[in-house]
C-alpha cells in the first residue's frame, strides 16, 4: 500500500505538519518496496478550496492510507470517494508514524473537522 | 462640533450620490452613522449591506416590507453524461471540483458561480441550478428608503446579495451601510461608492482596523475622510493615523452617555432629539461637500 503523510520539511525524521491541506510537502511511503519519497503540495499556496486539491493530487498519485492530525470536511469527501483508510497520526517523527502505522498501532482517524474555508 | 470647515466651492449639488459607511471592525458606530445620515436627509435610501449580521432594521423599524428570496446558480452534474475528463476540475480556480475515478465530486460552498465548468463541459453533463443564497427585504421609514439583505445560515459567500441589493439602489442620496472589515463583501459594497466614510474609534485597535480599509479605498481609489466617533480628552491613535495619511478629517462625534442610551433602545437619535438632529444635517451637508470636491463616477 502507499501511504502519505503532511510533512513540513523533506526529513522522515522532521514532525508532520498538522495542516492537511496546507502541508508543503507529503512523505509518500510504499510499504511493500519499503521506499519514501517526498512531494510538493502544488495546493498548499490556493487561495481556497487547499484541502480538496490536495487530496485530489494524492489520490492521482494512488495513495491507500492518509496518516494526519486533521482533516477538513471536503478533502475527507475526496478521499473517502477514493476509499483512502484515514488514520489519526501520532506526536512522533514521520518516520516513527509509519512504522507505527505498519505495527497497526495507529487508530482511524475519528474528527472530521469543519474546515477553514468559511471566513471571507 | 464639528471642526472641518467647508472650502469654498461650487453649491450644484449633483442629485445622485451613493456615501459608503465603513469601519475596519465592529462596534465603531457604522450603523448609527448610516442610519442617522438616511434619517436627516429630505429623502434617502438606506443600504444595509451588512448581510451577515444585519440590523439597520432595529434602528429604522421599516413598514410595509416585502421580501425577495435571491438564488445564485451552481452547476449539479449528470453522472450518466461525465466521463470524468477534469477539464472542469483543472480549469476550476477556486478547487471547487475533484474528480476520483469517473465520479465528479462539486463543492458548492467554495462555488463561485462564475460558470466556468458548465460553459468548458465537452459532454454536457453540468447543468446550473438555481440555490437560494438569501433574501432582500424592501420597506419604508418615513423619509427613507430602507433596503437590506440577510443570508442563509450556512452561506459561505454573500458578495451575489449586495449585487442584488445595488440593482434595487434608486437616484438621489444612497448611504450603504457597509459591513465590518475589509474582506470581499466591503470590497463590493465599496465598488458601488461614489464617497467613502471611515468611522473611526479612539483605540490603538480602532486604528489599525481604520488602516486596513483605508488601504483598501486607496487601492480601490475612492475618495474618502474619517469621522472620529467616541472622542474623549487624550490620545486619539485614528486622528494621528489620518493625520499621518492626510486624509480629510470631516466631523467628531464625542463619547455622549445620551446618544449610548438611545441607541441602547434602538431609537434613531436624530429623530428623537434636536441637538442630535442638527448635528447628523450638518454632517450630511459635510459629506455631500467633500463628495462634492471630487468628480462624479
Amino acid at each position: 500500500m502507499i501511504v502519505a503523510v503532511p510533512a513540513e520539511e523533506q526529513k522522515l525524521d522532521s514532525p508532520l505538519c498538522v495542516s492537511f491541506g496546507r502541508a508543503p510537502y507529503y512523505c509518500i511511503f510504499d510499504t511493500e518496496k519499503q521506499k519514501s519519497s517526498f512531494i510538493a503540495n502544488e495546493a498548499a499556496q490556493s487561495p481556497g478550496g487547499a484541502g480538496i486539491q490536495a487530496a485530489q493530487d494524492l489520490v492521482d498519485a494512488k495513495i491507500t492510507t492518509l496518516i494526519t492530525f486533521r482533516l477538513g470536511e471536503n478533502a475527507a469527501k475526496v478521499l473517502h470517494a477514493a476509499n483512502v483508510t484515514l488514520l489519526k497520526a501520532l506526536n512522533l517523527s514521520i518516520a516513527d508514524n509509519i512504522n507505527a502505522m505498519q505495527e497497526n498501532k495507529l487508530a482511524e482517524l475519528d474528527a472530521i473537522h469543519a474546515g477553514f474555508h468559511h471566513a471571507h | 462640533m464639528l471642526n472641518w470647515t467647508p472650502s469654498m466651492q461650487d453649491s450644484i449639488m449633483p442629485t445622485d450620490r451613493t456615501i459608503a459607511v465603513l469601519s475596519g471592525k465592529g462596534g465603531t458606530g457604522k450603523t448609527l452613522v448610516s442610519v442617522n445620515l438616511a434619517a436627516v436627509a429630505d429623502q434617502a435610501t438606506y443600504i444595509d449591506c451588512d448581510v451577515e449580521e444585519p440590523n439597520g432594521h432595529l434602528f429604522l423599524k421599516p413598514s410595509s416590507v416585502s421580501e425577495q428570496v435571491i438564488t445564485v446558480g451552481k452547476p449539479e452534474v449528470d453522472q450518466k453524461l461525465c466521463d470524468g475528463c477534469r477539464i472542469c476540475s483543472k480549469a476550476c480556480a477556486f478547487n471547487a471540483l475533484a474528480v476520483i475515478g469517473k465520479q465528479l465530486l462539486i463543492f458548492e460552498e467554495i462555488c463561485h458561480s462564475c460558470g466556468l465548468c458548465m460553459s468548458l463541459c465537452p459532454q454536457h453533463a453540468l447543468k446550473e441550478v438555481q440555490k437560494p443564497l438569501g433574501v432582500v427585504r424592501k420597506g419604508r421609514s418615513g423619509s427613507v428608503s430602507f433596503l437590506s439583505a440577510e443570508m442563509r445560515i450556512g452561506e459561505s459567500s454573500a458578495v451575489p446579495l449586495i449585487k442584488a441589493l445595488m440593482r434595487e439602489k434608486q437616484t438621489g442620496l444612497t448611504i450603504l451601510d457597509s459591513p465590518p472589515g475589509s474582506g470581499c463583501l466591503v470590497t463590493e459594497t465599496i465598488s458601488h461608492a461614489d464617497f467613502c466614510l471611515l468611522v473611526a474609534e479612539p483605540t490603538k485597535f480602532g486604528s489599525h482596523n481604520l488602516a486596513m480599509v483605508h488601504e483598501l479605498v486607496m487601492l480601490m481609489d475612492k475618495p474618502c475622510a474619517v469621522l472620529l466617533n467616541k472622542t474623549q480628552d487624550g490620545e486619539n491613535p485614528s486622528e494621528a493615523y489620518a493625520k499621518t495619511h492626510n486624509v480629510r478629517i470631516l466631523g467628531s462625534l464625542p463619547y455622549d452617555k445620551e446618544l449610548a442610551h438611545l441607541t441602547s433602545e434602538a431609537l434613531v437619535a436624530s429623530r428623537e432629539n434636536e441637538h442630535y438632529r442638527s448635528y447628523f444635517s450638518s454632517l450630511l451637508q459635510e459629506v455631500k461637500d467633500a463628495s462634492d470636491s471630487y468628480p462624479q463616477r
